[in-house]
């Protein structure tokens, strides 16, 4: 034992946390163990109790603080994710400085992992020996305290992103709500009814939109993209493309003469789906926000042969600028919602349902668009043709969902989706529906008896996953006709369902470039691409970088009401944050030393905050505290060892691990042990 | 009074360190002058039964080159750990293993086959060394070679590291008058532990090429280019070491455009020489895409050797994992 240990008082307190530790680890021998034999180490009281994070558990380490006068704690309980705060702050409240407070995880990596009672208990002591050995070393740490920006950043303007900006907004503080389409309203602004309660989405949606519109508080950057982001939370800078409209916003009247006299017409495969036409200058909806049009470049016939400007010719006020170039602009912002939402799954993919080569098998948005009112088929549900009217159509569920070769999550909005069609389909053509499901999930407010209407409306609910949509006939019956193939599983018949027209209910996929994005903002996002919340339940729109939040479809599938709710809840959080004025920062650095750093320059272009700067006089580099993030990669990346990470020194570490090992015990105890 | 006590001796290493002592010219004169030499194998007659017979903590100074390959090595180097007061590990073999300490790579077995069957042997029996050996006088024996090379500290007790291969000539001298002056009371010997002889920072710090910021495309060998004279070899996909070794030399090889390998040993702070150079020169590969990475990677030949010559025995592996036992 050297001397470190011997001036150090050490409390140990092991959780049981209900059963979660307790059931599988003996927690009381871990407490024992640990008072008999981290004694050397400096162990001075070692305690176990329910549950540790209570108020009662809390007390219980700060009397022990002031009653043995500990200098050092080691909680042995669940991950430092999850309760590392509370008991630095329990720390705290006795007068102990919280970074002198250790929490290893006896939970997550061992009690939930393990079920040999006996090893568990084994590697706990482990576990906790090596936190002992480590605490030592641990130092009074001092919070650093930046200011917040007032200003918030919304990434993607469908209903979410709306929904935050506008409560932001309200509240009195600026947003830049940037959005990559010509217009907001994201795929709400497709739809024609919302379920279950088959009000017009448009109804609901436009007058929000109208708002973020013209909010003094908003300022609306549509057909702009992310390019950059720089520092950290409170005061990020961020650089944003705002791609050329070709159109002068501040000349423009919307007045809608340049899309109307615009001789080239263009498949809109975003808006409609591909459903329909419009025109290469263009607003994607009549309802858009801004009310703006933007020139396709890449199919205006000016750009493309350098003539025609029947546009610029016709605009009354010549607010046509076909020179106009991308605006790159760098704006500061405290906090960042990133509510970008979901692409729809590519339903070619499955080759057996024939989306592509049969015509008439429709995906859920070109339904969705053809349903609309306002849609290219002015809301009639016809067949490809543009006038058939369907007399039997088929609605396939967990297309692409539910389904080890696609996705294997479930998509959650599609049987309440693909309720609705069947509802509108039979309200409005009143062919006969079939429902193809593998389970009916209708778990919100009104869903459950929202399918119950449908049982009641007489639409056929076949329970099964469709094998293959085909127009290969057998029957006469069949003639003309697609045909469905599907076991029905509660009968167990082998069942061909002839109809007119397919619906694909296509799952929620991330979006495809949802990984680019969660790397410039520096978070993290599962295998699926779905962006990673702080905690699935207790912390759903934060994520694990500070001033990062996620709202809406980003995060995972869900329904309206839902990413409303998230896009609400990011907001009051980042409101509670720029209330504050200032953050602060976990004092968790890196640090070069002078004397041992030679300049060699490698860690200068490792930083993915820019801290490190170099100095060319004295030939040394230095990290600048403000912008460090403390994430190490210069730590690990300086070759003369002359770079230290705060929490993360080598002792630290290496004190961890001859922890773990049991190196810190003489040989006789450790055996006995 | 008579004069303090001095021994040198050497365990697994080429000898080199004894021509680098001798090499501090006239200073050796120093030494004679200051210390009465007790034992020193490569200099005077001795037998290690005269060791023994000394009193503990007689000898004043032990400069203790190599590594401790055998068990012959490990006798001396405990017997002479008894005798001394200063125990030095002397030169990179002792203090990190150095090249013998690339054996680790190898069982004891694969080493034997290298020494006796390559090509340049001339064994038709295809004999193998024994470790003891009955003839009719009695028996014979040789020392049995340890599993691994360990370097001296681990196994025994070590007041001050010198490192380099060898030490530079005038660092021995500067460490010899330093010992000195500390026994005539004028000066003070570092804290025990410390590494003497040698600097504080790396070799970059005595190196004058200029250096700018790292982006490697390509590594290349010294004998394919020839380098620019004023710039950062590293810079020039030469694979230098001197980023994580410690200064001391003066820069001598990078300065006459050869890259650093690394004699030095670790910087201060480095615990693990190899992980710091590798992750180094990860950190300023100049590409995104696996593939190439891998192609750019495929320019260091030699890893084992490039990151490990001299510190395998004293990094946190020690050795390499070999086949067979």
């Amino acid at each position: 034992m050297d001397k470190k240990e011997e001036n150090e008082k050490i409390g140990v307190y092991v959780c049981h946390c209900g059963t979660n530790i307790a059931g599988v680890v003996n927690v009381g021998e871990v407490s024992t163990w640990a008072a008999e034999n981290l004694k050397g180490q400096g162990v001075v009281i070692s305690r176990d109790y329910k549950f540790m994070c209570s108020s009662l558990g809390q007390e219980l380490i700060q009397n022990d603080i002031k009653e043995y006068g500990l200098t050092r704690v080691v909680v042995a309980a669940c991950s430092p994710h999850l309760h590392e705060k509370t008991f630095r702050n329990a720390c705290k409240g006795a007068g102990l400085n919280p970074y002198l407070c250790e929490l290893v995880s006896i939970r997550e990596q061992d009690s939930w992992v393990h079920t040999d009672k006996v090893a568990a208990t084994e590697k706990a002591k482990a576990i906790l020996s090596g936190g002992v050995s480590r605490v030592v070393y641990h130092e009074s740490l001092e919070p650093l305290h930046v200011p917040i920006h007032p200003a918030t950043l919304v990434v993607g303007g469908g209903i979410a992103g709306i929904q935050a900006a506008l409560e932001i907004a309200d509240a009195g503080f600026p947003v830049y709500l940037v959005e990559r389409e010509p217009s907001i309203g994201g795929h709400m602004a497709q739809f024609d009814k919302t379920f279950p309660t088959l009000d017009c989405s448009a109804c609901i949606l436009t007058p929000k939109m109208v708002d973020a519109g013209n909010h003094p508080n908003i300022t609306l950057l549509t057909y702009s993209e992310i390019e950059k982001v720089d520092g950290y939370v409170g005061s990020f800078a961020v650089t944003i493309r705002k791609r050329a409209r070709s159109v002068v916003e501040k000349d423009c009247t919307g007045c809608g003469i340049c899309w109307e006299k615009c001789p080239k017409k263009v498949v809109d495969d975003v808006f409609e789906a591909g459903m329909g036409e419009r025109k290469a200058i263009y607003v994607p909806f009549p309802q858009a926000v801004p009310k703006y049009p933007v020139i396709d470049r890449v199919n205006c016939t000016y750009y493309i042969k350098g003539t025609c400007k029947a546009c610029e010719k016709f605009c009354p006020t010549n607010a046509i600028d076909f020179a106009q170039e991308d605006e790159v602009m760098t704006v500061e912002v405290g906090n960042v919602i990133l509510a970008t939402g979901w692409d729809l799954f590519d339903a070619r993919r499955i080759l057996q349902y024939g989306y592509g080569r049969l015509p008439n098998v429709f995906t859920s948005l070109e339904f969705e668009r053809m349903s609309n009112a306002a849609g290219p088929t002015g809301g009639s549900i016809v067949m490809r043709d543009g006038k058939t009217t369907p007399k039997v159509v088929g609605i396939v569920h967990c297309v692409g969902s539910r389904d080890k070769n696609y996705n294997e999550y479930c998509s959650s909005i599609c049987c309440m989706q693909s309720l609705k069609f069947a509802h509108l389909v039979a309200e409005r053509t009143g062919a006969e529906v079939y429902n193809f499901y593998i389970d009916i999930r209708t778990p919100a407010k009104g869903y459950e008896e929202f399918y119950h209407r449908l049982l009641d409306e007489g639409t056929h609910f076949v329970r099964g996953k469709v094998a293959e949509i085909n127009d290969a006939t057998r029957l006469p019956s069949e003639e003309g006709k697609l045909v469905i193939q599907v076991e029905d599983t509660l009968t167990g018949n082998q069942l061909r369902v002839p109809v007119d027209m397919a619906i694909l209910s296509a799952g929620l996929e991330p979006r495809h470039d949802s990984k680019e994005l969660a790397k410039l903002f520096g978070i993290s996002c599962s295998a699926d691409g779905w962006l990673i919340e702080r905690h699935p339940k207790l912390d759903p729109i934060a994520t694990m970088t500070d001033g990062i939040y996620i709202a809406g479809c980003v995060q995972g599938p869900k329904d309206i009401p839902t990413s409303v709710a998230q896009g609400a809840a990011a907001a009051a959080r980042i409101l509670g944050k720029i209330q504050q004025k200032e953050i602060a920062l976990e004092p968790i650095r890196a640090t070069i030393h002078e004397e041992q750093c030679s300049g060699c320059r490698i860690c200068n272009n490792l930083c993915p905050f820019n801290a490190i700067l170099f100095h060319e006089d004295r030939m040394v580099s230095e990290v600048n505290p403000a912008l460090c993030q403390g994430c190490g990669t210069c730590v690990a990346g300086c070759p003369a060892g002359a770079i230290s990470g705060t929490g993360f020194s080598n002792e630290q570490i290496l004190s961890q691990i001859n922890g773990l090992l049991l190196l810190n015990i003489p040989k006789k105890e450790a055996v006995k042990a | 009074m008579s004069k303090p006590k001095f021994a040198m001796y050497w365990a697994a290493s080429c000898g080199g360190c004894e021509i680098a002592v001798l090499n501090i010219h006239e200073k050796i004169l120093d030494v004679d002058a200051n210390f009465e030499v007790v034992f020193w194998p490569v200099a005077m007659d001795a037998k290690y039964k005269d060791v023994e017979e000394m009193e503990d903590d007689s000898i004043t100074l032990c400069l203790f080159n190599g590594g401790m390959r055998n068990d012959e090595n490990e006798h001396v180097a405990k017997l002479l750990r008894r005798k001394s007061r200063i125990m030095v590990a002397f030169g990179s073999c002792a203090c990190e293993g150095c090249i013998p300490g690339l054996g680790n790579f190898s069982n004891i077995n694969q080493i034997l086959d290298t020494a006796f069957t390559t090509n340049s042997t001339d064994n038709p029996q295809n004999l193998r060394p024994k470790t003891s050996y009955d003839v009719p006088e009695g028996t014979l024996t040789i020392p049995t070679m340890n599993p691994m090379l360990k370097t001296l500290d681990q196994v025994v007790d070590v007041d001050y590291y010198m490192p380099g291969c060898p030490p530079e000539s005038h660092q021995i001298a500067a460490v010899v008058e330093l010992v000195i002056a500390a026994l005539q009371g004028t000066a003070q010997l570092p804290p025990k532990g410390a590494t003497i002889g040698a600097g504080n920072s790396t070799v970059c710090d005595e190196c004058t090429r200029k250096r700018n910021v790292k982006q490697i495309k390509e590594f290349t060998r010294i004998q394919f280019v020839t380098p620019d004279p004023e710039i950062c070899l590293l810079e020039q996909g030469i694979p230098c070491n001197g980023i994580a070794t410690r200064s001391g030399c003066n820069a001598r090889c990078p300065s006459v455009g050869a890259q650093c390998i690394g004699c030095y040993g670790p910087a201060e702070g480095v615990v693990d020489y190899g992980a710091r150079m590798i992750s180094a020169f990860a950190s300023v590969i100049d590409s995104e895409k696996p593939e190439e990475i891998d192609q750019i990677l495929d320019g260091l030949v030699d890893p084992a050797g490039q990151f490990y010559r001299f510190n395998l025995a004293g990094s946190l592996l020690r050795g390499g994992r070999s086949n067979g036992s």
